[in-house]
């Protein structure tokens, strides 16, 4: 019997600014896991990885990564994935701080 | 400090422009990425996790006042505000932009520094102690050899595709602080019969198949020693293996064939190169020295370092972070960068600023950056240390702990670094924190304790009296405990304690390995190292996994 599937995303980092980025489903690139393609069949995955790395002039080094379903999308299951999805631990640079700069200008306007 | 000349600017113009060719040709699309990547990494260029990360060389771990204000602006303009200094002497940029790099070498290349062979299957920057010039226990400045090297290896069109990176570190010191048993070739200045000349070393590596290096010929006079390191790099190439990433290295080739078949090899090869080389060492050995500007020092009384080592505060930090001159008048300052919780080895621009200013003023604008990620002052005069003591008080970086337990090696870990299977910072910055928080890092005295997220060590965990490696296992992060490395003369890999410990268990795990010292040790002149090298692990383990009798019911 061939093993179930574990759901899938896929995520690259940008060629541009190497930022960690996810391929939603209508083909484009967020910088938000809660917005990628939860794939949950492995053939789609398959073909969809193929789609993502067409786009090697925006991006760098997509693969498939585990994944799995949340109240606001997918979710990381594995821990790198949570620190790519975060940012580092002894700053707060990257996501995690855009995500606070985010909150803060959406309690600005 | 060594100063480049108009052919080393040239070189060095052409080459950026080169790069930023590279760099607009992949942006266009003209380059895949396969295409780009081998030559964005002969640049320094890696993408990490979270970004690009720049690694611009720093050879052999000088700088002056000039360069290391570039490396501030640097942080400044193109950073987030900070550097990350490393295990082999380099500055890292976490979070360059891919359009900016050109801009960031061609700001570099102002003062004559750049990121060639900080990456890729090339010989890499040459690391070498950090007090050259400086200790009192040095035969001759190792770094006149180290720039030969450098230019020798730059850009060596025999050696652009070796088999794997190729790393060598040079001392001119019996006392070795440059970690030469474990590098590709390392070589120890030694002198016989009135000349000098080069123990060298060969095949040390840490790594997934950590070795300690093998004396592969015992004297090498000066003037033979490119004809000598072009015959060991020209024998690897051709024998080490591009089959298996994993045993390309020198120290399996080593390995494989046999110390004496590789010696026999290079000997032959040796031949051949020191016919062709006849004369060239002597004659750029000489340009060399006479670019490198040696500090007339001005020597003086010392009343006032007497004076200050009064305040308590001041002697600490004189006693932990000062090291012997080989002038008297003088002291050699290392500046920890491993304040209690934060980064090791991080420096903000403002942080990097002071220590230029410093340098200028206080230290014949010489700087240094050591493997244990600190920065060091090479010469200041005694009189002048209780005023570089308060201006560093004042910047936040005169933290007392050289050489004690908080005093951590750590590579970026999974915070930063795409090879890494665990984080390494925050366990480095909360066992720092908590051997503060103990305040026992005095009384546990000289422990070096060294962390890799991952099993290729760039946080050298294999040296560490206290070695320290983050895995993945089973989709957790843990960690394995290595005891009694050492990572000088006398060196040696440490030895594996048993199953490893959880990220939240680390911290405790370590210090219960400190406290055991501190009960089982003969008396406080007992090193730890000392003490595990005369009681052997079990009292370790017993501190790490309780009593032996309870481990084997369990």
């Amino acid at each position: 019997m061939p093993r179930p599937f574990t759901p899938k995303i896929i995520t690259a980092n940008a060629l541009l600014e190497g930022d960690v980025v996810y391929f939603t489903e209508n083909g484009s690139w967020s910088r938000n896991m809660s917005e990628a393609e939860l794939l949950e069949d492995e053939a789609h995955a398959t073909i969809r990885l193929i789609d993502a790395e067409q786009q090697g002039h925006i991006i760098v080094g997509a693969y498939l990564a585990d994944a799995k379903s949340g109240p606001k999308g997918p979710e990381p299951v594995h821990f790198r994935e949570s620190f790519r999805a975060r940012g580092p631990s002894n700053y707060l640079h990257g996501k995690q701080a855009d995500a606070r700069s985010d909150a803060r200008s959406n309690d600005n306007y | 400090m060594y100063r480049y000349d108009e052919f080393d600017t040239a070189f060095l113009a052409k080459r950026n422009a080169q790069f930023r060719a590279q760099v607009e040709r992949r942006i266009d699309g003209s380059l895949t990425e396969d295409e780009f990547k081998p030559l964005r990494l002969m640049n320094g260029l890696y993408l990490q996790l979270h970004a690009y990360m720049l690694r611009v060389a720093i050879p052999y771990g000088s700088l002056d006042a000039q360069k290391l204000r570039k490396l501030a602006e640097l942080a400044e303009r193109w950073d987030k505000g900070y550097g990350h200094f490393t295990t082999r002497q380099n500055i890292q940029y976490n979070w360059p932009k891919l359009r900016d790099v050109p801009d960031m070498l061609d700001a570099l290349a102002e003062v004559g520094m750049h990121a060639i062979q900080t990456s890729g299957n090339t010989i890499r920057n040459v690391t070498a102690d950090h007090f050259a010039g400086a200790s009192a226990d040095e035969i001759a400045d190792p770094r006149p050899y180290a720039e030969l090297i450098r230019q020798w290896s730059t850009d060596h069109p025999e050696f652009q595709f070796l088999p794997r990176k190729f790393k060598i570190a040079i001392t001119g010191s019996p006392n070795d602080r440059a970690v030469t048993r474990a590098h590709d070739i390392g070589l120890r200045m030694l002198e016989r019969e009135g000349q000098t000349g080069f123990e060298v070393i060969v095949g040390g590596g840490l790594g997934r198949t950590p070795m300690v290096g093998k004396v592969i010929r015992d004297f090498v006079p000066e003037n033979e020693l490119l004809p000598y390191l072009e015959a060991v790099v020209h024998v690897y190439n051709q024998h080490g293996r591009r089959d298996n990433k994993y045993k390309a290295r020198i120290k399996i080739t080593v390995h494989e064939n046999g110390l004496d078949t590789i010696r026999e090899q290079v000997e032959a090869a040796f031949e051949r190169t020191r016919a062709e080389f006849e004369g060239v060492d002597e004659r750029v050995i000489a340009r060399i020295r006479a670019r490198f500007r040696a500090p007339d020092l001005v020597g003086g009384e010392t009343q006032a370092y007497q004076d200050a080592r009064l305040d308590p505060v001041f002697r600490s930090w004189a006693d932990t972070n000062l090291a012997e001159h080989k002038d008297p008048d003088h002291a050699i300052v290392t500046i920890s960068l491993k304040a209690h919780g934060a980064t090791p080895g991080d420096a903000t621009a403002g942080q990097m600023r002071v220590m230029a200013e410093l340098a200028e003023q206080y230290g014949y604008d010489e700087l240094r950056i050591s493997h244990q990620q600190n920065v060091i002052l090479p010469h200041v005069r005694k009189s002048d240390l209780p005023a570089v003591f308060e201006e560093l008080k004042a910047a936040g970086l005169a933290t007392a702990n050289i050489g004690l337990a908080s005093d951590i090696i750590a590579c970026p870990g999974m915070d930063y670094c795409a090879l890494a299977t665990a984080r390494s910072i925050p366990v480095a910055q909360q066992l720092a924190q908590r051997v503060e928080d103990l305040r026992i890092e005095h009384e546990v005295g000289p422990l070096q304790i060294k962390i890799s997220g991952c099993i290729n060590a760039c946080g050298h965990h294999h040296v560490g009296h206290i070695g320290i490696l983050g895995l993945d296992r089973g989709g957790v992060e843990t960690y394995q405990i290595t005891l009694g490395g050492d990572a000088t003369e006398t060196a040696e890999i440490g030895q594996r304690t048993g199953p490893g410990f959880s990220y939240e268990e680390i911290v405790p795990a370590i210090e219960r390995l400190m406290l055991a010292y501190l009960e089982v040790r003969e008396d406080e002149t007992e090193t730890f190292l000392e003490a595990y090298r005369r009681l052997g692990v079990a009292p370790f383990k017993e501190a790490l996994y309780g009593p032996e009798k309870q481990r084997d019911a369990a």
